[in-house]
């Protein structure tokens, strides 16, 4: 600890700490961190063998190698994106799912709250602890993929693909960050951590598996007939992905797809008009981030939500169980 | 003398319940104070209230001078508070619990292990510094909350029921702990129990807490006195066989002594008799003339037991 901190601050650091330690000593990490290793592992591998096999077609114009890398899949195993909207969400109710209701469960919630900081100071450390530990990893596991790129290939990546691959990496976060936030609501709000982790995980699947079948049944009921105008058609596009884009997964989908594919121009349906005279080739990074700026922002207002939730529900909460 | 603790019509009110109600207490530096009370007296809602834990539907709790409700931060830096059953991180080790208390109270890294080591040898806990906190008995645990209450020199200690489960020894062990702490180093003690025994062994005063109301504070002697005012000496005695008829006898004794206030036969065979002034020895005249078999004559004591007793018989002073 830095000397001369002020007292409020080192508490913090003390609290973030023993969360960060709590975290990755516990099994439910290892165990989980032991399976995203595995499949990001297995589709990066897949990804790059697949390259190789292709090396001698070279690159088509404005392809990049290392956020194909990401993207690209043998068939067999999906991408590395698609794996991180699979399994961060588990990550991240199972480093929520029981912050505060196990503080109560064992009983040391006052005692910790009899010590001399602020009451805000422990539901900031969790998520912040918990946030830290999520980015670690997910730095730590690009980054390693991309050392293994970097040796089989023997490229470097260029300035674009660093930046692409961090924006990715940064949407990613978000994306957890929201469903950390949405367990550590429900840790507040039930004092069962079983209660807390069976309802997080409901709302997970039903996200994963019941809504977009929910959309598909919508999707049927309106779907235009044959004979629509061009412009029903395409109202009915957009309606249908609104509502898809309330999913989270389907937020993280876009914005990764935008991110790792500079070639995309858009992400709801284009008119012959709108296609006409476009010349293919890649958006600057920039260009990217505003196809899918509304999407980050929705990422990072619902997991800022949540977290206000749980502020608001903890602060105002009785010590005593 | 300025109270370290006090209340001002402190009151907590949950729906429907009025968990505590206009409580005036204070508690001066030094003292080892026992808050008496059955359960769900409120006992634990007053200590939340005093350490800033619980917001005080009305009144006021200072402690330390500071207000607890508004300045809890300022109270929390100078009283160590052991709760009601206390739970610590099982899956570390007790002196990792002890550090971690030590340094959100701002004890720097450096100095924090030394400190936890001296404070687990005062506990008795050097031996199983580095077991996990989960294997430790209930009484080891306890200990452990005491030297983390210790742990930031604490000018007073609040205990909520800090003898429950454990055996008989590790009770007496334990308060003894508390006590000579107290003496030595002049910490203000204030503890909840509903065990009597231990708050009549270690205690200055007591304060008997009732649905949210102190019915009575005080040392033994006081609240004796005040409760049993009428009882100037009561003698005790157990005859050999029974009384043929308790009036007859009531009276006769009356007629013998008329000084005496009250008669009464409290189990089979033994009889507690009230008067202004020591009887023992007419007394015991007496009953031999009557050919009564005398087992055992003596003033009586009243304990706690009765004191407490007696309070929730008769329900207020």
């Amino acid at each position: 600890m830095v000397k001369g901190f002020p007292k409020s601050s080192s508490a913090f650091g003390v609290m973030i700490n023993k969360e960060v330690q709590d975290h990755v000593r516990s099994w439910k990490f290892i165990v989980l961190l032991a399976i995203i290793l595995l499949t990001c592992c297995a589709s990066a591998y897949s990804s790059i063998s697949k390259i190789l096999e292709n090396s001698n077609v070279p690159l088509k114009d404005g392809e990049l190698l290392f956020l194909k890398i990401f993207t690209l899949s043998d068939g067999a195993l999906p991408s590395f994106y698609i794996f991180i909207s699979f399994l961060g969400p588990l990550l991240g109710i199972a480093l929520g799912f029981d912050a505060i209701n196990s503080e109560y469960s064992n009983r040391t919630i006052g005692r910790v709250l009899a010590q001399p900081v602020y009451r805000d100071v422990l539901i900031n450390s969790k998520v912040i602890a918990a946030m830290l530990v999520i980015g670690v990893l997910f730095t730590s596991l690009t980054l390693i993929i991309l050392g293994i790129a970097i040796l089989v290939t023997g490229q470097a990546p260029g300035f674009i693909e660093v930046f692409r691959i961090l924006s990715f990496l940064l949407v990613a976060w978000f994306y957890v960050a929201f469903w950390l936030n949405l367990s550590v609501f429900f840790s507040i709000r039930f004092s069962q951590t079983a209660t807390s982790a069976l309802t997080s995980i409901s709302i997970w699947l039903f996200f994963l598996v019941f809504y977009p079948l929910i959309v598909n049944l919508v999707a049927q009921g309106l779907s235009p007939s044959a004979y629509a105008s061009e412009r029903e058609i395409l109202s009915y596009q957009h309606f249908i992905l609104g509502i898809m884009r309330l999913a989270p997964s389907q937020l993280f989908m876009d914005a990764t797809t935008a991110l790792l594919n500079p070639q995309v121009r858009s992400l709801g349906p284009l008119t012959m008009e709108q296609v006409q005279g476009a010349m293919p080739g890649n958006l600057p990074f920039w260009e990217s981030v505003k196809i899918v700026w509304a999407q980050i922002t929705g990422l990072v207002a619902s997991s800022m939500l949540c977290f206000v939730c749980s502020y608001y529900f903890f602060m105002r909460k009785e010590v005593r169980a | 003398m300025e109270p370290i603790i006090a209340t001002k019509k402190l009151s907590k009110s949950y729906t429907n319940v009025l968990a505590v109600d206009n409580l005036d207490l204070s508690i001066y530096q030094g003292e080892v104070f026992g808050l008496l009370g059955p359960n769900g007296a409120g006992k634990s809602t007053t200590i939340l209230m005093l350490m800033g834990l619980c917001e005080p539907s009305k009144g006021v709790a200072e402690v330390c001078g500071y207000n607890a409700n508004t300045e809890p931060l300022e109270v929390k830096k100078k009283v160590g508070f052991l709760p009601d059953n206390v739970g610590f991180y099982d899956h570390r080790s007790g002196l990792d619990n002890l550090e971690f208390i030590g340094k959100l109270n701002g004890i720097t890294q450096n100095e924090v292990r030394d400190k936890a080591y001296q404070l687990l040898e005062k506990v008795g806990l050097q031996n199983d510094a580095h077991r996990k906190v989960g294997a430790y008995s209930k009484g080891m645990k306890q200990r452990l909350g005491l030297a983390e209450v210790l742990i930031k020199d604490p000018q007073v200690i609040i205990l909520d029921e800090p003898t429950i489960g454990i055996d008989p020894s590790g009770v007496k062990d334990f308060l003894e702990l508390i006590v000579s702490l107290s003496r030595h180093e002049r910490i203000t003690v204030l503890f909840s129990s509903h065990q009597l025994h231990q708050v009549q062994r270690v205690c200055d005063r007591v304060g008997i807490f009732v649905k949210g109301k102190l019915l009575a504070c005080g040392d033994l002697q006081t609240l004796s006195k005040n409760l049993f005012q009428t009882d100037a000496f009561a003698s005790e005695f157990q005859l050999g066989t029974s009384v043929e008829d308790i009036s007859t006898f009531k009276m006769k004794l009356k007629e013998r002594f008329p000084d005496i206030s009250r008669v009464e036969e409290q189990e089979r065979n033994i009889w507690v008799v009230n008067s202004k002034k020591d009887i023992r020895a007419e007394l015991c005249d007496f009953l031999v003339s009557k050919k009564h078999n005398i087992l055992l004559l003596r003033e009586k004591h009243y304990g706690l037991d009765e004191i407490y007793q007696q309070y929730f018989e008769g329900g207020s002073l």
